[in-house]
């Protein structure tokens, strides 16, 4: 039987203290159903300290101008017609630890409608599809690390993990570093969401200002007169920055 | 700087990430052409229909600064335009059948730098996980020593006829079957 968001939020409480010292969600966390069959148990093998130069997760894939059109960024474009929703303007920067720009790397989103659907055959969510919104972007980081989107905010949507289970609006990104090993896949949320405390996907990062990381600021000074709402995230990307790498390009 | 925090990918990325050619890393039909092959399975070994795979090599010559093009685009309509056919970009992005399988064609790895680097990501998995495939042949590395003898052979890939090879990941399960993943943050 699916579990009652009572029993869920109960285990929620539960993991509520951090397990570990890093930001990350430890890849076992009961709540989210899905986790359980499919993490690791052995221990990782540390690899953050390689002496060998020459490992290859310390350069990683390049991407440029032949990867990425100019409409890929703004999702409203795609198609003939205006999507429906709030239109809305997402920026930041991408860095590493050290706050160096991330430059000329690829950013992706995904993303579901203004009503909570995804453009995607296994997503039977009974809200409507939107024929003008596909709800996929992609650019490269300027010379700051800076990315832009504009797209329309996301609508919230059920789930099946326990019953009555909603995932808060997000926005899914992947990121790239000048590293492999920095690679980032990840998720966005809006300032505010009251489903915030619901949700296991938002909950396994248990320490409470990690999780504040992936909440976007609404930034009224990036919104548009009668055209759109904006919002500010930057993302850091873990592990170790392929300093050689930098000058090459 | 503190990190931004990984998520899972979700059941919703395949109509964002996979693209066009994504398991072609090897110009096509230029001699040398190897693939590599396998499953992605879950703790109880039921195969994973909605896992993505990453690779990231090092060229024949050693090379690991990369190329554009592993997505290029076709700037009239907009659409995927299939790799270049000369470039070796040295990145492949694969994401599983239905059946848990995934294949991949691309150059074999220079014997310094002898495996594949691979990032897996899949729908209840929160954060992603880096292993390595190991070309049959290749000699203990810094990596390999730092692995239990019993363990590592989960990362060699074995070969099936010439220029096949085997590669199964299996997040969970006993100590010498489960895939060794590696932690670089
Ligand atoms: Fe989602």
């Amino acid at each position: 039987m699916s579990p009652t968001q009572q029993e869920i939020s109960a285990e929620i409480a539960a993991q509520a203290a951090p397990t570990s010292g890093t930001a990350h969600p430890e890849r076992r966390y009961p709540p989210y159903r899905s986790s359980l069959l499919r993490h690791p148990r052995q221990p990782l093998v540390p690899a953050d300290d390689l002496k060998d130069p020459d490992a290859v997760e310390l350069s990683g894939p390049v991407f440029g101008v032949t990867d990425v059109t100019e409409l890929d960024a703004d999702l409203t474009r795609q198609h003939h017609g205006e999507p429906l929703g709030e239109r809305i303007t997402v920026t930041g920067r991408v860095l590493d630890r050290d706050g160096r720009p991330v430059r000329g790397q690829l950013v992706e989103i995904w993303q579901a409608n203004a009503s909570g659907r995804y453009a995607h055959q296994r997503d039977q969510h009974s809200a409507p599809l939107d024929p003008n919104f596909t709800g996929v972007g992609r650019c490269l980081t300027d010379d700051q690390g800076r990315y832009r989107f504009t797209t329309v905010k996301p609508g919230a949507y059920p789930w099946r993990n326990h019953t009555n289970a909603w995932r808060p609006a997000h926005i899914h990104f992947s990121l790239f570093g000048t590293a492999f090993a920095q690679r980032l896949v990840t998720q966005m949320y809006f300032p505010g969401d009251p489903l915030f405390a619901y949700d296991p996907i938002l909950r396994s990062v248990t320490d409470d200002a990690a999780r504040q990381r992936l909440v976007a600021a609404y930034d009224h000074e990036l919104s548009v007169p009668e055209w759109s709402l904006g919002y500010r995230w930057d993302v850091v990307l873990d592990g170790p920055a392929a300093t050689w790498t930098e000058e090459g390009r | 700087m503190l990190p931004t925090p990984s998520q899972t990918v979700g059941p919703f990325y395949g109509y964002a990430l996979p693209f066009p050619d994504g398991a072609a890393v090897a110009p096509l039909g230029r001699p040398g052409t190897v693939v590599f092959h396998g499953l992605v399975l879950d703790g109880e070994g039921a195969p994973i229909p909605d896992a993505l795979l990453e690779f990231w090599q090092a060229a024949p010559d050693g090379g690991r600064q990369g190329r554009a093009g592993s997505m290029r685009r076709d700037h009239t309509t907009g659409g995927h335009a299939g790799r270049d056919g000369v470039t070796f970009t040295g990145f492949g992005r694969v994401a599983t059948d239905a059946d848990g399988s995934w294949s991949l064609h691309t150059l074999t790895p220079p014997a310094e730098a002898p495996y594949l680097a691979v990032c897996v990501f899949a729908r209840g998995l929160l954060h992603h996980l880096f292993t390595r495939v190991y070309l049959p042949d290749a000699r203990p590395d810094e990596v390999l020593r730092r692995i239990p003898a019993e363990r590592r052979s989960t990362l060699f890939a074995r070969e099936e006829r010439p220029g096949v090879f085997g590669f199964d990941i299996r997040l969970q399960g006993a100590p010498h079957e489960e895939t060794v993943f590696l932690d670089f943050a």
